[in-house]
Parts: structure tokens; sequence; C-alpha cells
């Protein structure tokens, strides 16, 4: 079977709330970075699949991918430079540990 | 033609000292700053001198008339064509004549400073304030435009408020300086509104076309002003009297007096420049530079100046009689005396014979500077000596000050119009314009002349003679060259001045004014003039029980001219009781609750609300990202279902 647009839409679904998932739930700010990438990577197959079966005569999407591609990989390096640089005042890159920024 | 730079550097120079000693003075100068501003101003003084040569001898008479030249004018705001501020310089006969007064004086105060003020920690401070004096004082008799003269006429307030409070860390002086600068600024909201009525009514700010402008009957300017009235009177009467409250106010003339006595907190030789010579006399000025308009347009307006006048003269000589502090015997002296020019202003007519009084003013103004400053500096000597102002510490010392002894009696004499010193001629010729204008008024003036007369050598009888010997016996010195120096110059001042023929230079228009001496109408205020000073030295020559009596015997009226008639007491009733309880306390309760509560209403209405919503501010960034994504879903369901 042919896989269709409505397949590459389920998986992309699923990759988000996958991400939405591990967003709320992981302690851990790695793991938080790499729902991150997920929830951004369901956007990203949103916009191919969109492109491909609905307007294949355009590049839109082609090029917002990879935009998106390429803001994810600076915010990577920003998210892992505060991660870093949390350890080394908290010790710890627990999420719990920093709460010290609120009223 | 008049040099304009030459004339320029007279008002600057004293300007360059304010602001070189008021800058690096206490880091550079030091005691070198009395040096300088002194020979800055010794410039200034030769200058004025040689444009009043050229003036007066030279280009200042054109067919037999005194020009009134602007020689200098630039625009400093322009409103309309005909209206603009300028800052410029008008040369006429009064203006010069105030040039050489005003400078001459200063350097007096200058020189006797430098000794009199030698000890003092603020040196060129004080100096600085000085120069600012001086120059404030020469812009203002120089104006050109009557917003120029009024943005002077602030400054010389200023510098006066500064040099009275000079001794800041004396409680008395610091009530003094503001009272001096509410009281005058008081008066000077009635010189603005005054202003803005005249330029109104003449479109003009500038002085010469203002004054053409209102006074002769064809111009559209002049029909306009006198037709608007306002209860009862014209538009430029109103205006007229309300620029007379702003000099009234500077002149300290009743009511607003009430600042000159308290002003002698002030230095001594500040007393002598500002509250005798040169400031005080700045309402006399004014009502001088507009008198066409007051003579011609509104004669109301000059019959108020002259009664107001004839009536300060004799209330100030009345308080004089019983002032024990010599600086406030000389401060009413200073008030009777310019309650003198006033009303001489008061009873002139514009032009030819009959402005007389206004000739006789002038002259007045230029002399009483002369003695007036004499004796303000011979007190000053006299305080310097004693450490004391009270007339109790004196008596006596008139072989410990034989130079001072000497001038003050010089000044004496002539304050009180004993011929041939100077105030004789120009008081003869007050009478004389009083009598032949308003009866009522020679009368007041003559009975003021005695008492001038009295209270003055009562003052000087008991400064130098009263006792035999003064306490002070060891002789440390009347002070040094400096101070005596200005002495007997002004003493000279005082004792010739009156010989100058004064009337072919200062006229009501410009013309020669052939001033005679009429010596039968001299005897009566000279006989006055005299039988006052025997009187005062009957009763105060040698200590004796005579004053006592008399005070005892005027009991009632002597108790209320010691008190000053109660005039402060009045103001304070006035501000205290009526002012603050009727008018302050209930907005002061309109403030503090219904502005206040409002506000205070706002913050904690903003605070209460905000301590229940604080708390999503967590700091967990998982909850924040939920938040958000309620939100997003939110958005999104709104967007989908209800605003489609």
């Amino acid at each position: 079977m042919q896989p269709g647009l409505y397949h590459i839409l389920f998986i992309s679904t699923a990759l988000f709330f996958i991400g939405v998932y591990g967003f709320f739930t992981r302690r851990n700010l790695v793991t938080m970075l790499m729902s991150v990438e997920l929830i951004l990577n369901s956007v990203n197959l949103n916009f191919i699949a969109f492109n491909k079966y609905l307007w294949f005569d355009k590049m839109d999407g082609l090029f917002f991918t990879i935009f998106i591609i390429a803001i994810a990989a600076a915010e990577a390096a920003v998210a892992i430079a505060i991660i870093i640089n949390l350890y080394r005042s908290h010790n710890s890159i627990d999420v719990e540990q920093t709460e010290e920024l609120r009223y | 033609m008049p040099n304009t730079t030459l004339i320029l550097l007279i008002i600057l120079l004293p300007l360059a000292g304010f602001v070189m000693l008021g800058i690096f003075g206490r880091k550079y100068f030091g005691n070198t700053s009395g040096v300088i501003a002194t020979s800055l101003l010794l410039l200034s003084t030769a200058l004025a001198f040689y444009t009043a040569y050229g003036y007066f001898f030279k280009y200042g008479k054109v067919d037999g008339m005194y020009q009134k030249l602007v020689p200098f004018k630039y625009t400093w705001l322009q409103f309309s064509p005909g209206l603009s501020i300028d800052m410029g310089i008008i040369i006429d006969p009064v203006s010069v004549m105030m040039l050489v007064v005003v400078t001459f004086v200063s350097l007096m105060v200058h020189v006797f400073s430098l000794g009199y003020m030698k000890s003092d920690e603020r040196f060129p401070t004080y100096y600085a304030f000085l120069g600012l004096f001086t120059f404030s004082m020469l812009g203002l008799v120089v104006s050109s435009n009557i917003f120029q003269i009024y943005f002077f006429w602030e400054l010389v307030g200023v510098s006066s408020f500064l040099l009275i409070g000079y001794h800041y860390d004396k409680p008395s002086a610091v009530a003094a300086c503001k009272k001096a600068f509410i009281v005058t600024r008081f008066a000077d909201v009635g010189f603005l509104i005054g202003i803005l009525v005249l330029s109104y009514s003449s479109g003009t700010l500038d002085f010469n076309t203002l004054i053409a402008n209102l006074t002769s009957p064809q111009t559209n300017e002049y029909k306009n002003a006198i037709a608007a009235s306002f209860l009862g009177m014209s538009a430029l009467t109103w205006g007229l009297i309300l620029v007379f409250i702003g000099a009234a106010g500077k002149s300290a003339m009743f009511p607003l007096h009430i600042w000159l006595p308290d002003a002698m907190e002030g230095p001594t030789p500040v007393s002598a420049l500002i509250h005798a010579a040169t400031m005080v006399v700045a309402g006399v000025f004014l009502v001088a530079r507009l008198f066409p308009v007051y003579a011609i347009a509104a004669p109301s307006a000059l019959n108020l100046v002259a009664y107001v006048g004839a009536f300060s003269a004799l209330f100030a000589a009345v308080i004089a009689c019983t002032q024990t502090d010599i600086k406030r015997v000389l401060a009413y002296s200073t008030m009777s005396q310019i309650g003198y020019m006033m009303f001489a202003l008061g009873v002139s007519k514009y032009g030819g014979e009959n402005g007389l009084g206004y000739t006789a003013s002038m002259f007045h103004l230029f002399t009483h500077a002369m003695f007036k400053a004499l004796l303000f500096l011979g007190a000053g000597a006299v305080i310097h000596f004693v450490h004391s102002n009270e007339m109790k510490d004196m008596g006596g010392l008139r072989k410990l000050m034989p130079i001072t002894h000497l001038t003050f009696l010089i000044g004496c004499l002539a304050i009180a119009g004993v011929p041939p010193f100077a105030g004789f001629f120009s008081k003869e010729e007050i009478l004389l314009a009083a009598y032949q204008h308003n009866q009522g008024i020679y009368w007041i003036a003559l009975i003021t002349s005695a008492l001038t007369a009295f209270y003055m050598f009562r003052l000087y009888f008991k400064i130098f003679w009263n006792r035999e010997h003064h306490p002070l016996h060891e002789h440390h010195g009347e002070g040094g060259f400096s101070m005596m120096m200005p002495l007997v110059l002004l003493a000279i001042g005082a004792a010739v001045a009156g010989f100058i023929p004064f009337g072919h230079f200062v006229s009501s228009d410009g013309t020669r004014l052939n001033t005679g001496f009429h010596l039968q109408f001299s005897i009566a205020p000279v006989a006055l003039g005299l039988a006052g000073i025997f009187i005062a030295m009957w009763m105060y020559k040698k200590q004796n029980a005579i004053p006592g009596k008399v005070a005892a015997s005027l009991n009632g009226f002597y108790k209320a001219a010691y008190h000053k008639f109660y005039i402060d007491e009045v103001y304070h009733f006035i501000t205290k009781k009526i002012i603050f309880n009727l008018i302050g306390r209930p907005a002061a309760w309109f403030d503090k609750y219904i502005v206040d509560g409002l506000v205070n209403a706002t913050g904690n209405g903003t605070e209460d609300f905000s301590a229940t919503i604080k708390k999503f501010q967590s700091g967990k960034v998982q909850s924040y990202a939920i938040y958000f994504l309620a939100g997003a879903i939110g958005l999104a369901l709104l967007f989908i279902y209800i605003w489609k």
C-alpha cells in the first residue's frame, strides 16, 4: 500500500504529542530539549507533507522546513549552553531544582 | 555717537567678575577676589563717567533737547512684527545718571568691603554676589524694552535675596531674605500684569514706541486704551497702577515696605548699596521711565503715586524716630526719602516748568544715593568698631572714630537739608514742586523734613555723643584706608553734589530747566530742619531723662510707632489667620483626603489584585508550558468554533 497524506499526518501528530508529553513529564533538561526537537520535527513533517500533496508546484514548505532545521540547531546550541551553565551553578540539570525565578 | 562697545563693557564687566569669582573664586582667587572685583568695577565706573561726559557734553544734545539714543538692540524673541522682547541699551539723561550713580556707589561699597568683610570665610562669594547685583542693576537702568526691565528687575531681586541671606547660618537673616523675596515677588505680579496690559494696549514692548503710542491722543492705541474701561478707570490707568504696585514693592512704599527693615540683616555695605542707594530706587526709576505716559494719559494713577509716596514718607519718618537699631533707623529713613522721590514724581506734570517735580525727584535720587550710602557705610564702620547694631552700645565715639564722625555728620546735615549740603538743594526743589501743585502734600513733606532732621540727629548724637567715654578704651582703629577712603569720597559727594545744575541735564522732556534758588521759600524748611536738629541735640547730646519723659507723655503713640504701627502683625494676621485657615487648610484637607485618596486607592487596588494572581509565576518551567499550551488550545478553539 502506498503511504498517503493521512499516514504522514498521523505520524506527525503522534510525534507532536509525544514531544508535548515528554516536555511536560521529564525532569531532565536534556530530555526536555529532545522533546522540543520532536515537536519541531513534527511540524517539519507537516510542512513537507502538505507541500508535496497539495501544492507540489511550489517550494515554500521546503524552505520553511530548512529554516526550522537551522533555527532548531541554533536553539539547541543556546539551550545546551544554558544547561551547562545551570549545571555549573546548581550541580544538577533537574528543572525541579531551578525554581528561584518566581514572584 | 555713543561708543556701543564701551557702554556694553560697563554692564558686562561686573558680570564677568560674577562668573569668574562665582566659579573659580573660592578655589583659585581666595583673598585676591576683592581686588579683582574692585578693579573690574573701577574700570566700569571710569567708562560710565566717560559715557556720561560724552552724553551730556558732546553728542547727547540736539537742538537743545537731550535725545533718547538706542545704540544697541538685539531682538531676542519676536512675537509679531511690532511685538518683540529685545535686549537693548537706551541712553538718555536718566539712564546715564543712573549708570554713574550705580557704578560709583557700587565701587565705594566694593572698596569699603575690602576692609569690612576681610576676615569673612566666603569672601569670594560675597564679591561674586556684589558683581551679579551691579550687573543686574546696570542692565535694569539701560533697558530699552519693558520686558527686559522686568528681567533685570527680577535679577536684582535675586541678588538682593542672596545678599540679605548672606549669613545663611543666622535664622533671622534667612527669614529676612525670604520675606524680602516673597514681598517683592508678590508686588512683581502686579508689575507683570501691568506690562501685559500696557503692551496689549500699545501693541509693543519697546519703551520708546510704547511711550510714543500712549502719549499722543491721535493714535488708535491711545484711543482704545483710554476707551476700554474697567471699574470706572481706563485700561491704561489700571496698567499704570499695576506697574506702580511693582515699583512700590521694590521701593518699599507703604504697605509693601515690610521687607526693607528686615533686609538690614545683610552685611552693612550691602545695605548701603542695595537697600539704600540703588536697588530700592528702581521703583522710582521705573515710574520715571514711564513718566510721560503717567503724566499725559493717566493723571489719576500719578495722583496715587503722589499720595502713596507722601504717606510713606511721613509714616516711615515717624517710625524712624523710635527705633533703636541704627540700621533700622537708616532703613526707615531710606523709605521716607524714597517717599519724597515718589511724590515729587507724583505732583509733577510733563514738560517745561511744570516738570520741576520730575527733575527734583531725579536730583534727590542722585544726592540721596550719595549721602545715604555714606550714612550706611559710616554705620558699618561704627558697627565694625563696637560689634553691635544697638544704640545703647554706642555713644561717645567721636574721639575714637574722628573720620567716621566727621563724614557721618556731613551725611546727617545733607539728609536734614541744611545748606549748602546736597540734600538741601534737592529737597528744596521737591518742596517747591509740591507747593506749586499740591498744597496738602507740601505740608506733609514739610513735617517729614523736620522729623528727618530730628531722627537723623538723634542717631548722630546717640552714636557719637551721649556719653563722655566709650567703654572700648583701647583704640583698635576705625578700620583701614579701604574703609575710610569711600567715606571721605562720599562725604565730598554729599557736600558738593547739590551744586550741580541738575535741571540743565535731566528734565521731564529733555529740555533745559532752570531751577532757581528761592530764598523766601527756603526759610520754612530750613528753619524746621534746624529746629529738629536742636531738639535732637537737647534730648540726646547728654544722657538725661528727657527722651524717657517725652516717650511716656506720648505713651500710646510712641508704643505704636516703636512697633512699626503693627503692620507686620497685620500681615501676620492676614497670612496666618485668614489665608492659612480659610484657604490653606481646606486645600490641604482636599489634597490629603481626596487627591491622595484617589492615588492610594489605585495603588492598593493594584496590589490586592496582583497578590491573587502572582502565584502563577511559580518558577516552574513546565507549568508555564502548560499555561502556554492551554492558551494555545483555547485560542484555537476560539478561532475555530466562535470567531469563524
